[in-house]
């Protein structure tokens, strides 16, 4: 079970894996995620579906090492097996013909947003794609949104490749330019904030997808929640999407930081131990 | 062969209580706080039973359990054929004789109750459970011949793994989806290693895939696929997701870092083995000073769980008394003698904390008993003016869980509260072919009476699949 047919690297700490999950991928949508353990002892950690192949029953995952699970995802070869994987989970994005509309994906953040801008694309729309990084290695999957995108603006931090600067700068020059009916951001928390402080000025509605810290991804344990307006709403079933102009920053991003110096801790001992 | 002893001397001896690892001990492990029967404990205990014709207990046993017939083959020193015995209805057996609040099912229908000393039923259970898996008696369950019927059941907690065992050795076949990477439900994600080990859960579920059963995880239903799939494909099926979603209070600050649902605490714990961090990946707090809101069997869990993990001091906060706890008495007893602090009457009105989201502490309000409310208990209210700050950096709210709307299907009808409307009897749903028991049906209850629902269950689907 889960077995991965393929790995790819793309820079230092950066990989993408076709894992077979066959009653995953028949069902995957844009904008779903599913959780993976990579061994029994393991922590379950949400990794979203940057594609999937319905016919050949696989799904892609693209992870950036952040931690002890994803460095062992990155030490697993092909024919290994993960230890559980769990999906489709969370709502799809909610497709239709808004006309025009920009995708914006920042660091693993790009894997994500490219099914969403192909199904956009597939239903009418005219995509806008920005996809940015800190420098060029760490760019990938460039030819994939490009080919759904009407345009595409490859930007990074240190100017190595494309426009220099962040993935907002681009967006605030296309803002102050055109008119845009709708926006979806994926990323890095910061990121995705910055987007939705700026878009809230033009008025634009941003969607934002939330990588909020998760066990169960069923609804089961709270760890996920998020202020949304004045609600709080799981990330796992209510999400990960959200209104990027109803969230509350400053609490999602103090959650994000719950268990550093555990992570820390674990991370260390991995590398150590090797 | 112990001897049959005379009625009169049955009345006189005293109840042989079970043995517990001393508190001081205890609170530095995991390990099972009550120790066990010895047989000689077993049967001396078994001995004061009266094998009444009419056998009270059994009809406070949801599981219908044969007590006084396992409790003679005890006295028999046939301790195989005890748990034959029991397995005959029940497939949890040392599940349940850990968990059940005996005081008010079976023992609390005792004969013996007149003289305040019940047989210990529970406690006889769980010995021959034990002694069976400790001495390798595999379950001898008789199958009926297989059906060519494909039944589909939700959730691995008691209900479903119970009606996956009568509905099996009645010869369907059977599929459990589960949604986590294990089987075993809240027995094995809320309850403690110290009140239920882990290894017994597995051991009882082994029992059950050897009818054949077949335990599907990392399958939601709802995600995977749907209910509505599930029931086209299978010829019946039985819902039993359990009551999973957590509840919190709704008052500020709740969602500050520290602040946990006893369900994410207990879940790190025990399903993903966050005691054993670093050995095992998921990492769990623990503060200094912890509340822990709430005065249920999972307040006691938490709060107890929070003292093994390191906690400096543990506070058990309920805006009633002690006499109102819904919780069993021997969790309390137990959460007391291991240094829980219960302040009783006071209510958390909001939780306090820093700009980086750290718990500062939680105001909280005095309360006092007034008029009896609709459930009979009298009612707590606010005592003016007397708010005041507890010190406090971890807040866990264990005040109850709630239904989880994943799972539904065209025609089967909730309630308000969004449990599952079930007939009484044959615990079938408003549509037709899927029947629904345990916690989604009745609201967050106990496991023998989520038992008790597949095990009717189980029986209807068999007079009419
Ligand atoms: C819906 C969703 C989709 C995601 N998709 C991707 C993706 O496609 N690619 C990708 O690289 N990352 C994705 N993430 C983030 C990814 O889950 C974390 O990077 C991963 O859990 C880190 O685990 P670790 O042990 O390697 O690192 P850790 O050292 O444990 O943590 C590093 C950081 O990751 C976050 N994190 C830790 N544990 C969890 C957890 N159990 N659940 C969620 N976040 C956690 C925390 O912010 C933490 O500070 C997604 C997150 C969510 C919620
Ligand atoms: C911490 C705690 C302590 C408790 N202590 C006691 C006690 O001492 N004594 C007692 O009698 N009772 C106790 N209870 C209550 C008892 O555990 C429950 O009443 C009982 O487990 C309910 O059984 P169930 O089979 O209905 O559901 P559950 O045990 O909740 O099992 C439901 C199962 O369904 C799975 N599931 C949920 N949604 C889906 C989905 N969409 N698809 C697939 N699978 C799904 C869940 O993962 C779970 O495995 C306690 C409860 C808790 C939380
Ligand atoms: S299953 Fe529970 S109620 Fe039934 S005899 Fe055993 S302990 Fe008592
Ligand atoms: S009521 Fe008590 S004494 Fe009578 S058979 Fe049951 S357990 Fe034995
Ligand atoms: S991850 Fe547990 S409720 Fe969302």
């Amino acid at each position: 079970m889960y077995k991965i047919e393929r790995k790819i690297r793309f820079a230092e700490g950066l990989f993408g894996i076709w894992v077979e999950a066959p009653y995953v991928a028949e069902r995957a949508n844009a904008g779903q995620f599913v959780m993976i353990m990579t061994h029994e002892k393991g922590e379950r950690v949400p990794l979203t579906m940057a594609d999937y192949d319905r016919e050949k029953g696989l799904i892609f995952l693209v992870f950036l090492v952040a931690g002890k699970t994803t460095a062992q995802l990155a030490d697993m070869e092909q024919n290994e097996e993960l230890y559980s994987l769990v999906g489709p989970l969370g709502k799809a994005s909610e497709i239709e013909n808004y006309g025009k509309v920009i995708c914006v994906g920042g660091g693993t953040g790009i894997a994500a947003i490219y099914p969403i801008a192909r199904a956009l694309k597939d239903a009418g729309n005219q995509v806008l794609s920005i996809i940015g990084a800190r420098n060029r290695d760490l760019i990938f999957m460039e030819d994939e949104v490009k080919k759904v995108s009407d345009r595409l603006i490859v930007t990074t931090d240190d100017g190595s490749y494309g426009a220099k600067g962040f993935v907002t700068d681009a967006l605030k020059k296309i803002l102050e330019e055109e008119r845009v009916d709708r926006i979806w951001s994926v990323g890095p928390a910061i990121m995705m904030k910055n987007v939705a402080l700026l878009t809230k000025n033009y008025g634009v509605k941003t969607l934002v997808s939330l990588n909020a810290i998760m066990i169960d991804a069923t609804g089961m344990c709270g760890t996920c929640r998020v202020t949304v307006g004045d609600e709080t709403k799981l990330t796992c079933v209510d999400g990960p999407e959200f209104d990027g102009h109803a969230v509350d920053w400053n609490e999602f991003m103090n959650r994000l930081t719950r268990y550093r110096s555990q992570e820390r801790m674990a991370m260390e001992r991995y590398r150590g131990g090797r | 062969m112990a001897e049959q002893i005379p009625p009169r001397e049955r009345y006189r001896r005293e109840p042989v209580a079970m043995k517990e690892q001393d508190p001081g001990e205890r609170i530095h492990n995991f390990n099972e706080v009550p120790l066990g029967y010895s047989k000689e404990d077993a049967v001396y205990e078994a001995q004061r039973c009266l094998g009444c014709k009419t056998a009270p207990c059994v009809t406070g046993c949801p599981a219908e359990i044969k007590i006084p017939e396992f409790i003679e083959l005890i006295v028999k020193e046939d301790f195989a054929g005890a748990y034959f015995k029991i397995l005959e209805t029940n497939s949890l057996p040392a599940v349940c004789g850990r968990v059940c609040p005996q005081e008010t099912q079976c023992q609390g229908n005792c004969v013996f109750n007149k003289t305040g000393k019940p047989i210990n039923i529970g406690k006889l259970e769980r010995f021959v459970a034990d002694y069976a898996r400790n001495n390798n008696v595999r379950p001898q369950v008789a199958v009926a011949e297989k059906k060519n019927k494909r039944i589909a059941v939700v959730g691995s907690g008691p209900a479903g793994l119970t009606c996956a065992f009568d509905l099996a050795k009645n010869g369907y076949d059977v599929t459990v989806f589960e949604g986590l990477h294990r089987p075993g439900g809240v027995l094995v994600y809320g309850i403690p290693e110290f009140r239920l080990p882990k290894s017994i859960i597995d051991y009882e579920i082994e029992g059950i895939r050897s009818l054949g059963v077949k335990i599907v995880t990392d399958f939601v239903v709802g995600a995977t696929r749907t209910l509505d799939e599930l029931a086209s494909e299978f010829d019946g099926v039985f819902v039993a997701n359990g009551a999973g979603s957590p509840q919190f209070l709704g008052i500020p600050g709740e969602n500050l870092n520290d602040v946990y649902s006893a369900n994410e605490f207990l879940t790190r714990s025990n399903l993903m083995k966050a005691y054993l961090f670093p050995e095992y990946d998921t990492p769990i707090k623990t503060g200094n000073r912890i509340a822990v809101i709430g005065a249920g069997n999972v307040t006691m869990d938490a709060a107890r769980t929070a003292l093994r993990l390191g906690a400096g001091e543990v506070h058990v906060v309920y805006r009633r008394t002690r006499v109102e706890s819904p919780a069993r008495a021997e969790e309390i007893e137990h959460a007391e003698e291991e240094g829980v602090i219960f302040d009783w009457l006071t209510l958390p009105v909001r939780v306090l904390g820093d700009e980086k989201g750290n718990v500062t502490g939680m105001e909280c309000i005095r309360m006092e008993l007034g008029e009896p409310d609709a459930s009979g208990r009298r009612k707590p209210v606010p005592v003016e003016g007397s708010n005041f700050v507890m010190e406090c950096d971890q807040v866990i709210d264990a005040i109850g869980t709630q239904a989880n709307p994943l799972v539904r299907a065209e025609g089967m009808k909730k309630n308000d509260r969004g449990y599952i409307i079930v007939d009484e009897e044959s615990k079938a749903t408003t549509r037709r072919g899927i029947f629904a028991g345990g916690d989604i049906a009745r609201g967050s209850a106990t496991v023998i009476l989520a038992i008790g629902d597949a095990k009717k269950a189980a029986k209807a689907i068999s007079a009419t699949i």
